[in-house]
Parts: C-alpha cells; sequence; structure tokens
C-alpha cells in the first residue's frame, strides 16, 4: 500500500525519495580483468554508488599448508613459488630463511648477497607488473607495454640464473641451488640501466598525468590507525604513513649493509599507493647496484648444509657414506630440530610469514603460510562502499594483490 | 620471540593491553593449530608486531571445547584469520561478527587441515543437487545457465554452448 504524498516540483528530496530503487547485487569475478585473478567481489550497489562489499576467496585454494605437512621441507620449496607467483624468488628466500632459522644454519656471505639480489629482483619484477596493470586497468594501455618490456628482460636473467622464467625454486635449505653463471653480474647492470630509464618514462606518463590523477588521488584513503588496525603490511601500509619495513627495521640477509631509503605516503589514498611502488623500484635498483659492486666470493651454501644438500653424484656412486647419506636425505629429508619459528620477510606484496612447527625429522607438524595479500584484501568491506563501481577497478589494482598467495 | 600461553578467558584483556599499553598494535597472523600432549585437541596462535619497538610477541592460546573468544573487535584484521582457522579446523571464534567460512564453501562438511583428514580429501556432493539430477553431473550451475547461451541436452560436457534461437544459422532454410 502506497502512501501517495504531495509534492511541489522543488521538493528535491521528497522526489529523490520517491524515486529511490532497489538496490542491486552485482558479481565482480571471478574472472573479471581487474580482479587480477580469481578473485570475486559480491557488491551491492545504489545506482553507481557501492553500499557493501564481501569478497569471496578461495577458487584458488589448494590446501598449501595441508600438502607441505605431507613432504619433507626441501619437497616444498615449488610449492613457494606459486604461492606470490609474481615475485616467486622472494618467496623462495622468505621460506629458506623461516626454515633455517628452526635448524640454526648461518650462511655465508656470498649466499645472503645472491638471495638479496634475487629478492630485489623479485620486487622490481612484481611491483613492474603491479604498475602496469594497475595503470591498464584505469586506463593508460602504454605504460603496461613499458614495464613488461622490462619484465621479459628480468625473465631472461632469470632463466639464466636458475634455469627457469617463473618457478624458479631458487632456495634450498641452508643455500641456493647454484651459483651466479659467469658474466651474469655485468648483466644485470645492464638491465639496471635500462630499467632505470623505463621507471622515468613510466613516471612521466603517469605522475602527471590528470585522467590517472582523477582516477587515483583521493580514492579510497586508508588512515594510519586502519592500516595498523587490519595489519596492513609492505607498500601498503607504508603509503598510508607508517614508516615499517622489514629490511630496516628486522633485517635479515644482510639487508642491514646496503643503503637505501623507506617511501611513506603522506595520506593512503590510491595515488600514494603508486607512488611509494614507483619509489621503491628506484630504491630496489639502488640495492641492486650494491649488491653487483659488492658481491662477496666464498661458498654460496652454509657449511652445515652438507647434512641437507645431496652429496656429488660421483660420491654417491664410489662412496659407502656418501650413499647412505643420499639414502636418508632422499628418503627422510634433512632432519630439523624440533621447536617453533615465525619469520616473516619484506615480500613486494608486503609482509610474508611462515610459521613452522617441527617434531623433529624432515617433515614440518605444522606450516602456516601469512599471505599479505590475504590481508590486504581483507580491508576491502571496510574501504570499497562510498566508492563508485569505476573506482574498484582503482582500489583493486592500488593493492596490489596476487590470489595465489592469498588461497594458498 | 616471546611466547605466553595465554588462557582463552584472558585473551582479549592479554590482547588489548598489550595493543594500548606496550604497543603491540599490529596483529601479524593468527592461525589454528592442532595441539600435541595437551588435553585440548586444537590452539590458536597468534603473533603480534610492534611498529614502534620492532618486535614480535607470540600467544599460544587453548581452543577449550573448540571455543575461543574472537580478537577481531580488538584488531579487525583477525577478522578473515579466525574465519580461516574455523574453516580450516573447526575452531568456533566466540563474538566473531561474520562467523562463515572463507577458502571453502559454505556448505563444505569437513575442516580440511585437522590431522584425521586425508591428503587426498574426501569426495563430496557439490550443492546444486537439481543440476546433477537432470545431467547426472556433480557440477554447480554455470553462471549462465538460463541466459541466452546454454548448453543444451545430454551432459553438460557434450556440445558446444550455442544459442537457443537458432534462426540466425545458414543451414536452416530463411522464412
Amino acid at each position: 500500500m502506497k502512501i501517495t504524498k504531495e509534492i511541489s516540483i522543488g521538493d528535491v528530496a521528497a522526489r529523490s525519495e520517491e524515486l529511490r530503487g532497489e538496490n542491486m547485487t552485482l558479481n565482480m569475478g571471478p574472472s573479471h580483468p581487474a580482479t587480477h585473478g580469481v578473485l570475486r567481489l559480491s557488491l551491492e550497489l545504489d545506482g553507481d554508488k557501492v553500499v557493501k562489499c564481501d569478497p569471496v576467496i578461495g577458487y584458488l585454494h589448494r590446501g598449501d599448508e595441508k600438502i607441505a605437512e605431507n613432504m619433507t621441507y626441501n619437497q616444498f620449496v615449488p610449492y613457494t613459488d606459486r604461492l606470490d607467483y609474481l615475485a616467486p624468488l622472494a618467496n623462495n628466500v622468505a621460506y629458506a630463511i623461516a626454515v633455517e632459522k628452526l635448524a640454526g644454519l648461518k650462511l655465508p656471505p656470498r649466499c645472503e648477497a645472491i638471495r638479496v639480489l634475487t629478492c630485489e629482483m623479485a620486487r622490481l619484477s612484481s611491483h613492474l607488473l603491479g604498475i602496469g596493470v594497475y595503470a591498464m586497468d584505469t586506463g593508460a594501455w602504454t605504460v603496461f607495454m613499458y614495464t613488461f618490456n622490462e619484465r621479459e628482460k628480468l625473465y631472461t636473467l632469470f632463466e639464466e640464473l636458475t634455469g627457469a622464467r617463473f618457478t624458479t625454486s631458487y632456495t634450498r635449505i641452508g643455500g641456493v641451488t647454484r651459483d651466479i653463471p659467469d658474466g651474469w653480474l655485468a648483466k644485470v647492470s645492464a638491465f639496471c640501466d635500462g630499467v632505470e630509464r623505463t621507471i622515468d618514462e613510466v613516471d612521466k606518463l603517469l605522475t602527471r598525468n590528470g585522467i590517472f590523477l582523477e582516477r587515483t588521488e583521493g580514492i579510497a584513503t586508508i588512515s594510519k590507525e586502519m592500516a595498523l588496525a587490519y595489519g596492513l603490511t609492505g607498500p601498503n601500509l607504508r603509503a598510508s604513513g607508517v614508516p615499517f619495513d622489514l629490511r630496516k627495521d628486522k633485517p635479515y640477509s644482510g639487508y642491514e649493509q646496503y643503503d637505501f631509503d623507506v617511501p611513506v605516503g603522506a595520506k593512503g589514498d590510491c595515488f600514494d599507493r603508486y607512488l611509494v611502488r614507483m619509489e621503491e623500484l628506484r630504491q630496489s635498483v639502488r640495492i641492486i647496484r650494491q649488491v653487483v659492486k659488492t658481491m662477496p666470493g666464498g661458498a654460496w651454501y652454509a657449511e652445515d648444509a652438507k647434512k641437507i644438500f645431496l652429496p656429488p653424484k660421483a660420491k654417491v656412486m664410489t662412496k659407502m657414506e656418501e650413499l647412505i647419506q643420499n639414502f636418508m636425505l632422499v628418503t627422510e629429508g634433512p632432519q630439523i630440530p624440533a621447536g617453533e619459528v615465525y619469520f616473516e620477510a619484506e615480500n613486494p606484496k608486503g609482509a610474508l610469514g611462515f610459521y613452522v612447527v617441527s617434531n623433529g625429522g624432515g617433515v614440518p607438524y605444522r606450516l602456516r603460510i601469512r599471505g599479505p595479500s590475504f590481508v590486504s584484501l581483507s580491508i576491502l568491506p571496510a574501504i570499497v562502499p562510498g566508492n563508485f563501481l569505476t573506482d574498484v577497478a582503482s582500489i583493486l589494482g592500488s593493492l596490489d594483490f596476487v590470489m595465489g598467495e592469498c588461497d594458498r | 620471540m616471546p611466547t605466553f600461553r595465554v588462557a582463552g578467558t584472558d585473551l582479549l584483556a592479554v590482547v588489548s593491553a598489550l595493543r594500548d599499553e606496550q604497543g603491540f598494535d599490529l596483529l601479524a597472523d593468527l592461525c589454528g593449530l592442532e595441539l600435541q600432549g595437551r588435553p585440548v585437541r586444537f590452539g590458536v596462535v597468534i603473533h603480534l608486531l610492534s611498529t614502534t619497538h620492532k618486535e614480535y610477541v607470540r600467544l599460544h592460546v587453548d581452543a577449550v571445547d573448540d571455543r575461543v573468544p574472537s580478537v577481531s573487535s580488538l584488531h579487525p584484521g583477525a577478522n578473515w584469520h579466525e574465519r580461516e582457522a574455523f574453516d580450516m579446523f573447526g575452531i568456533v571464534f566466540e563474538g566473531h561478527p561474520d562467523p562463515r567460512r572463507i577458502l571453502m564453501w559454505d556448505s563444505y562438511p569437513y575442516h580440511p587441515l585437522r590431522k584425521d583428514f586425508p591428503l587426498a580429501g574426501i569426495e563430496v556432493p557439490f550443492p546444486a543437487a537439481d543440476v546433477a539430477e537432470v545431467t547426472g553431473q556433480k557440477v554447480e550451475p554455470a553462471p549462465m545457465m538460463g541466459g541466452p547461451f546454454v548448453s543444451h541436452g545430454g551432459k553438460l560436457s557434450e556440445g558446444e554452448p550455442s544459442a537457443l534461437d537458432q534462426s540466425w544459422t545458414e543451414e536452416k532454410p530463411k522464412a
């Protein structure tokens, strides 16, 4: 039963009440270009405005934590490639350091330097993709082409180092799979020169671009308090004005030797998150240059890791002791002492944490993976409502998440 | 890393004191765990981080009767972590604002990270019984089901999806 009201023409408020329609529910994803993978957003729209956002995740859930409980420590390294599959090298390093902390291994400086180098290259690769697709989501196609060009060069370097472009599986507990090939560092230096030019180019294309500013400035502002309350980490936390970077504040793998700055945002909107990533690209290049210049010599695996690495094939075939060791390592895995450890590494997307509980033996009792993208997405119900539907693409692009790590 | 064992009844007081008085302002991680050698089966492990002191602290909480108070009122970021712990272990978080599964679908009957759940998984019927009845396939209806482009007849996998109205194709004599 509708109550008829007398409405004068000037009575706008009353008219808009009369004209108000029902809210519409819109499913964005799981296959949508702006959701960068298989994220589904269940949006409630009032016209063009989002009033409720409910992210539905789990489409890429593989049960990595269950799988980890059923295999030896080194066997799990390839699974870490598939967490943040845009920066597999950084995941490899984070996982290896977590288990090494449990095993009490001390790594030689060359191994640590190689790891820092690969981590920063992974950061470049991840941020280049992040900025490229972010720009594409907001309508700037060109940037995507520039950044993907550089990523392609990075992948050629990764292939030379690890034998694979994407699924690198480069680290082992106590070291890396192989030493740097001859002449590789010179190629990395040459790449740095090229990527710096590209970063400047992207800067010119985007930072003062009117359309890009319109789409990002003042959109989805995350305050300092909110970022901390939701547990954001990495560039998303720093864009909100919290100067916290695990590479500076809890240094691991020898990050304290290198000179770099931590960019911090002023407002915490979508544009700040872009600016922070841009500056992190430059800082990563700065770190890479320092590592290349000071790359120490010596062993690239820990002395104690001989109990973890498989012995050389020639010795396995001719010597009894090595044969037994090989057999034990393959069947039971490296023996890691009992205990629990939590380690977070500053990955491109934020802090990637591993909580490892060991009962001793070659298999973890529990391996918890704390994916930064999982946490970044949990803030969506708080920041998306009130924005227009078109802004959702900007917000998702600015958070720079990856579903492989969110769903695990 | 300093590690404390906290009773479930004290958890909220401890976490809020750590946040407000000791500066542990960021909840880094919260996860479920099947305990060993303790009278209760499940526990929850919380890692808190202080961005000012640059330190972590770890809290172990036993889930008595599989229940733990929710800390998502103090750290909103715990919301999804707690949903995941419920999903994977069946730990109930009391006072949680949105106690749903998160990674598995809502009608999924098991908690896969429990030690008695097999690695290979357990086959379960998919939620759409009406579709299974017609097609004999255990699948969920595709989002386009009933729309202009549907696969018709037989099993869902047979035949390419095509438009219901085929009058535009050349095979048919034009009227």
